[in-house]
């Protein structure tokens, strides 16, 4: 039981997830394998104005429908309002929508719930409610939304609790403000050059395959359960409890696997529909959104319109950026204060070495379009199109070389970043990521382009990307660890795998702490009823944050251990040490195993051996990477082909480079396919056209030709093992890398997404 | 109506409306492996067998299965555990809400061509969409189990 190394499986090992063989033989894992199998099926009527107000809405017929359990309208839920958004304490997303409302504020909006026995019952009945809308004049375009005279929001119970971020109602803007260090306008004017654009993305769809669902039923204690496929447990036990008025006391949740969520389960888009029927009823309800539901009423990205003015002099050095976005939250204002701050805190920051000033102004409005919400990126995707694409726009613009360009003006290992919060990049390989990407794509021999016998161009283009690791300050993350029967030991999560693997990095970390196998820790998550309290896994925090609080309650318990452990050897626990598979006298003369420790305390033990610590972070360590595109365009058509992506990245330590490398490249064809594909449409009445994956093209597998990733790991002295996190920075290079490769291949500049062979031969062209 | 089938080896009888998909009389048959991830036939989740034939069961109307033999992962477990493991060796599954409707069809993809090449297997499972993965370590872990079927006695 001395020395040798008794971790398996630990940091740095791709072990499989832990929840594969149960994934990978189609066993009935997920929310509605599991649902009872006597639940109502709850529907919801759909709103098919933009805006409108019910004037009268009649059940009766309805009602009467066979396998009709009920039929609530806007007159039968509770007058508190709520937002969607799953955020922590203060929540910055406003309280403004009501489960039910009379006023509909986007096509989509829900008119009724009605629960049958069956869906076809339930659809049957649905057909037999009468509405008389009155519509109002819908903004659709969020350039037209502020001081409009049209109100999305005209109610008096309309409630932001952070005042300060700019919210406003009576002027349909839901956040506004400015930060800013230098003098930003002294500085551009002193420039030799100065890029002035304007770049637009739009509310791209998270497409998770599992759309969102959730059955709810009434405990054995008259509480209200709930089965969600969400990522934030706590949070939805909260936006529950607010929206149902009930004590959260009475309101549990858990989550089984997920099938993926990206940031689109970061909003509680669906439960509170079949939770007020359980609570209305008594029965079981559950709901599953079709994907038209998903594509129609959920929370994609936020749209938003980024006009950039980048400085610089002749010899390439970058002084100053100014950045205004326009965000567009849609009907209803969840993540919208806090997304579009990402679009500038998480782009400029990438040049700050020479920068003398920045200034980064925004404005987040409400239109009558489908509410946004949290998308993998959370707003850097956006604001890193427009500062890379800009960049790229100034390299052209010098004659100089994108590479070195960046090469000259990224952010350096130790610097302070003032448009970072002000925070310091403690560990940052940004510059081995680009040498590195580069090198990986061959962009020496192949920038800009060059043309193929069969007329097609190839070309290449590039993009840096940061993003964070956790909210500073404000993310929590907790686990539970108790050591069981034989020497097990049971790790009780709250954050939320939907997919990612950090049920199985969580173990790798306390594997590597406790000294043992990884098969000898046990994961379960998430119930707020056991688990610790986790903000849920989003904002990148997950590997950083909750790792940590691994780290911490790993120690505790290793100490807990030893006392335990030196009691039976009849020592003091400063004689004993830990050793992974027991606790030895530190002169070698006896030891106790895990097992014996384990089993001694259950028989008339006076001592829990388990340890919970909760850990947050001061700090948001951002995660770097660079990415390098090679196109292959047909001039004839315009058609882009995506030929090769090369992408480096710097996440700190890699804990299982299996995981880490499909978060990559997973992450990066979502941005591939933001860039040439995804293309989020509604018509002139604001109704959604692109709702199905016929007219919403996600990749496919014949589109990923050639991903490459390698990892150019750095340090993070705050994070658990050195790890920063991965998860979301891993988007945001393909749109401005493709941008670029097709203006190199074809010389139009596209600042819309997506690069469509429309836009290539139709217009856009540099004048 | 009833329809009569041979569910994973075994004769099966239930009711079913005229519109039912072969989805829905799965999933009401508790084949839980069976995903449905769009409404328009594009994603692949719920490929499963008929007569040995992968098919897309929300496009197969459940009546006309009547007298005719489906197989879902369900039946499949040996080879379901073969080709898990060469995806849970990538770490290509992630959410894995995918896989069974994937796997399905690679099963169909080893019947047909077991020596397929990288493009082949690309074309052949296009229609599975996946949003986790990034798809590139499916196809190595594809290519390897086709593989390791060649070295089966």
């Amino acid at each position: 039981m001395s020395g040798g190394n008794r971790v398996r499986g630990g940091v740095g090992v791709p072990v499989p997830k832990k929840d594969a063989p149960a994934l990978l033989t189609g066993k009935p894992v997920y929310v509605e394998d599991i649902a009872p199998r006597d639940c109502l099926c709850v529907k919801l009527m759909h709103s098919p104005h933009a805006h409108a107000v019910i004037e009268e809405i009649d059940v009766s017929r309805a009602q009467k429908m066979p396998g009709v359990a009920c039929i609530l309208t806007h007159q039968d839920v509770p007058g508190t309002r709520f937002t969607q958004a799953g955020q922590t304490y203060p929540e910055f997303s406003p309280y403004d929508r009501l489960i039910l409302d009379r006023h509909l504020r986007c096509v989509g909006d829900p008119v009724a719930i009605v629960a049958a026995q069956t869906e076809r019952q339930a659809l049957a009945a649905m057909r037999l409610i009468r509405v008389r809308y009155r519509v109002l004049p819908a903004i659709l375009d969020a350039a037209q939304a502020m001081d409009n005279e049209t109100l999305i929001h005209p109610e008096a119970d309309w409630r932001a609790l952070v005042p300060d971020c700019g919210a406003d109602n009576r002027r349909n803007l839901v956040a506004a403000g400015e930060d800013a260090h230098g003098d930003v306008e002294a500085e551009l004017a002193a420039c030799d050059v100065v890029i002035d654009r304007t770049y637009e993305t739009g509310a791209n769809q998270q497409c998770m395959m599992e759309t969102f669902r959730a059955f709810t039923r009434m405990d054995a204690y008259g509480r209200l359960e709930v089965v969600s496929s969400t990522q934030v447990p706590f949070h939805v036990r909260r936006i529950l409890a607010t929206a149902l008025e009930i004590p959260k006391s009475r309101v549990r949740i858990v989550k089984p696997r997920i099938g993926g969520g990206f940031g689109a389960k970061q909003t509680a888009v669906c439960e509170q529909y079949p939770a007020i029927v359980t609570l209305k009823t008594g029965l079981p309800a559950k709901i599953v959104y079709t994907r038209g539901e998903s594509m129609t009423l959920s929370s994609p990205r936020h749209a938003m319109r980024m006009h950039v003015r980048l400085g610089a002099m002749r010899d390439g050095t970058i002084r100053a950026i100014d950045l205004h976005t326009l965000s567009n939250t849609g009907a209803y204002g969840e993540h919208g204060p806090t997304t579009v701050g990402l679009s500038g805190h998480k782009s400029i920051p990438l040049y700050t070495h020479n920068m003398k000033a920045f200034r980064f102004s925004w404005h987040t409005v409400y239109t009558n379009t489908m509410s946004a919400g949290a998308y993998r990126g959370y707003g850097a995707t956006q604001g890193l199109f427009a500062v890379e694409s800009a960049v790229n726009e100034l390299a052209h613009a010098l004659d100089m070389d994108p590479a070195r360009l960046r090469e000259r003006n990224i952010v350096r290992e130790g610097e302070v970043m003032p448009a970072y919060y002000g925070e310091t990049a403690a560990s940052c390989t940004v510059d081995r990521c680009m040498a590195r990407a580069r090198e990986m794509i061959g962009w020496e021999e192949k920038y800009p382009a060059r043309t193929l016998p069969n007329g097609h161009v190839r070309a290449v283009g590039m993009a840096l990307a940061m993003q964070g690791s956790g909210i500073s300050n404000v993310d929590t993350g907790a686990v539970l660890i108790r050591l069981g029967d034989g020497g097990v030991y049971n790790m009780s999560i709250g954050a939320t795998d939907m997919g990612t693997g950090c049920d199985t990095i969580l173990a790798q970390m306390a594997a590597q702490s406790l000294e043992c196998p990884v098969d000898n820790i046990t994961v379960h998550g998430v119930d707020t009823d056991t688990s610790p309290y986790d903000c849920g896994s989003y904002a990148s925090s997950t590997t950083y944050v909750t790792g940590m609080a691994v780290v911490k309650t790993c120690e505790q318990l290793r100490e807990k251990i030893v006392r335990v452990g030196a009691k039976l050897l009849g020592c003091a626990p400063e004689d004993a040490l830990f050793e992974g598979d027991g606790v030895r006298r530190a002169d070698g003369s006896a030891g106790v195993s895990l097992a014996e420790i384990a089993n001694a305390h259950m028989m008339a033990g006076t001592e829990d051996i388990s340890a919970c610590v909760s850990s947050g972070s001061p700090v948001s360590p951002p995660p770097f990477m660079c990415g390098c595109a090679e196109i292959d365009l047909d001039p004839q058509t315009g058609e882009v082909k995506l030929v090769d992506y090369a992408a480096v990245v710097d996440c700190g330590t890699v804990i299982n480079p299996n995981l880490a490398m499909r978060q990559t490249e997973g992450g990066l064809m979502q941005g591939i396919g933001m860039a040439l594909y995804e293309r989020p449409q509604m018509d002139h009445l604001g109704r959604t056209v692109s709702n199905s994956f016929l007219q919403y093209k996600i990749p496919t597998r014949v589109d990923a030709q050639r991903i490459r990733v390698e990892f150019a790991p750095s340090y993070e002295p705050t994070g658990p093992f050195g790890a920063k996190s991965i998860g979301e920075c891993v988007i945001n290079t393909p749109a401005p890398a493709i941008a670029d490769a097709v203006y190199n291949a074809c010389g139009v500049r596209v600042r819309s997404l997506p690069i469509t062979p429309e836009k290539l031969l139709l217009g856009e062209r540099e004048a | 109506m009833n329809v009569t089938l041979t569910l994973n080896g075994r004769q099966v009888t239930a009711a079913v409306e005229a519109d039912d998909s072969l989805y829905t009389l799965l999933r009401a048959l508790g084949m839980h492996s069976v995903k449905c991830g769009c409404e328009t036939t594009n994603c692949g989740l719920c490929t499963v067998h008929m007569d040995g034939k992968a098919v897309l069961s929300c496009s197969v109307p459940a009546a006309r299965c009547d007298g005719h033999a489906v197989t879902t992962l369900e039946g499949m477990q040996e080879e379901a555990k073969r080709l898990g493991e060469c995806l849970a060796g990538e770490g290509a599954e992630q959410c894995g809400f995918c896989a069974p409707g994937l796997m399905m069809n690679v099963f169909a993809l080893a019947k047909e061509n077991p020596h397929a090449t990288e493009a082949e297997i690309d074309a052949y499972l296009a229609g599975n969409l996946c949003r986790c993965s990034g798809y590139v370590s499916q196809r190595r872990a594809v290519k390897r189990y086709l593989e390791s079927m060649e070295v089966q006695p």
